[in-house]
């Protein structure tokens, strides 16, 4: 006997992540998907991004990693509150895990929540927590050659950002292709060139988050 | 991995429709996967035949049907695949085209007994 089904496979995790992103939006906050790979520097882009931003809004994160605690340790030495989910060897936070973990945070207080996932260009981008946004960061230490080997990722994000275009010299990263090929993907997407140590392009990664958090307190939508 | 969490929601779905028909055993568990998923096929088999050890699902065989990346064109009504992953329209180069097929990852049906 053949029994249709049509179910998508990851719907269980998706009606959570709906569920999560009612929260966000009954609380205002604009949620911030930040992925990337092992070592693109998403820990000091945030660092960089605490630094600029938690004078101006009120904002917490979540760390996501696969066993330790050293992301979350690095930013616990600012002053914005700091959850850490460990996934016990998962290459991705999936929603039940963050709505495990947002009652610990006092959402009424808060305008952004930046969500490090675990060092994974794959895996993250299948798997919603209730972002508004997804951003991924790309060293150029990492190749030209990831936006057409992890495609995904790069079509669901709004903002990709380069990132360590400080040593760019040093390196064979061809950024006009990178260029193309991310804007190929996602026609119009924002592509900024950072340097978490000249601190190149990171006023412009601030404004691009500060510009959202503005929308969605203003109640529009800014999936884009 | 996350072929493992995507082996559990096969499992989940599997369950519920063969308890749902009454079923003994499951046969067959047809996948509908986009070419722009990102599933390694063989790992997702071996995560499900995991999990799969002891329960109805055990002998199921898995067809997978491969969904092309598919492409609409809302300026020209331009369809067609979608080539190098370039989403610009082939016809009139507009960036509004919007994927129709090629990001499923669905179970289409079960043969069950
Ligand atoms: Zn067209």
């Amino acid at each position: 006997m053949e029994v249709p089904v049509m179910e998508n496979i990851l719907s269980s995790n998706d009606k959570k992540a709906a569920e999560n992103k009612k929260i966000f939006a009954k609380n205002k906050i604009f949620a911030l998907n930040l992925i990337g790979s092992p070592g693109a520097g998403k820990t000091s882009l945030l660092e960089k991004t605490i630094d600029v931003l938690s004078d101006q809004v009120k904002m917490a994160v979540i760390e996501g990693d696969l066993f330790t605690n050293k992301d979350a340790d690095r930013i616990a030495k600012y002053n914005v509150p700091v959850i850490q989910i460990n996934t016990s060897g998962g290459c991705h936070l999936d929603a039940m895990m963050v709505a495990k973990v947002l009652p610990q945070l006092d959402l009424s207080e808060l305008d952004l929540v930046i969500i490090e996932n675990v060092g994974n260009l794959v895996c993250p981008a299948e798997f919603n927590i209730g972002e508004d946004t997804k951003a991924v960061v790309l060293s150029i230490t990492e190749g030209d050659d990831k936006p057409l080997k992890y495609p995904l990722i790069f079509k669901e994000a709004a903002v990709a950002v380069l990132n360590k275009v400080d040593i760019l010299k040093f390196t064979n990263f061809d950024m006009v292709s990178a260029r193309h090929d991310i804007n190929c993907l996602n026609p119009g997407v924002t592509i900024l060139e950072t340097s978490c140590q000249t601190g190149r392009g990171i006023n412009e990664w601030c404004s691009w988050i500060k510009e959202r958090i503005n929308s969605k307190k203003n109640g529009c939508n800014n999936n884009g | 991995m996350h072929e493992m969490a995507m082996a559990q929601g096969v499992m989940e779905i599997v369950e519920d429709y063969a308890h749902r028909s009454n079923a003994k055993k499951v046969c067959t568990i047809s996948l509908l996967i986009g070419e722009m998923a990102g599933v390694v096929f063989e790992s997702l088999e071996f995560c499900f035949s995991a999990l799969a050890k002891g329960t109805i699902a055990e002998d199921a065989e898995i067809k997978l049907k491969k969904v092309p990346l598919v492409g609409h064109c809302n300026n020209c009504g331009w369809q067609g695949h979608i080539e190098n992953y370039n989403f610009f329209c082939p016809e009139c180069g507009s960036a509004k085209v919007d994927i129709i097929s090629g990001r499923e990852l669905r179970v289409e049906y079960l043969e069950v007994d």
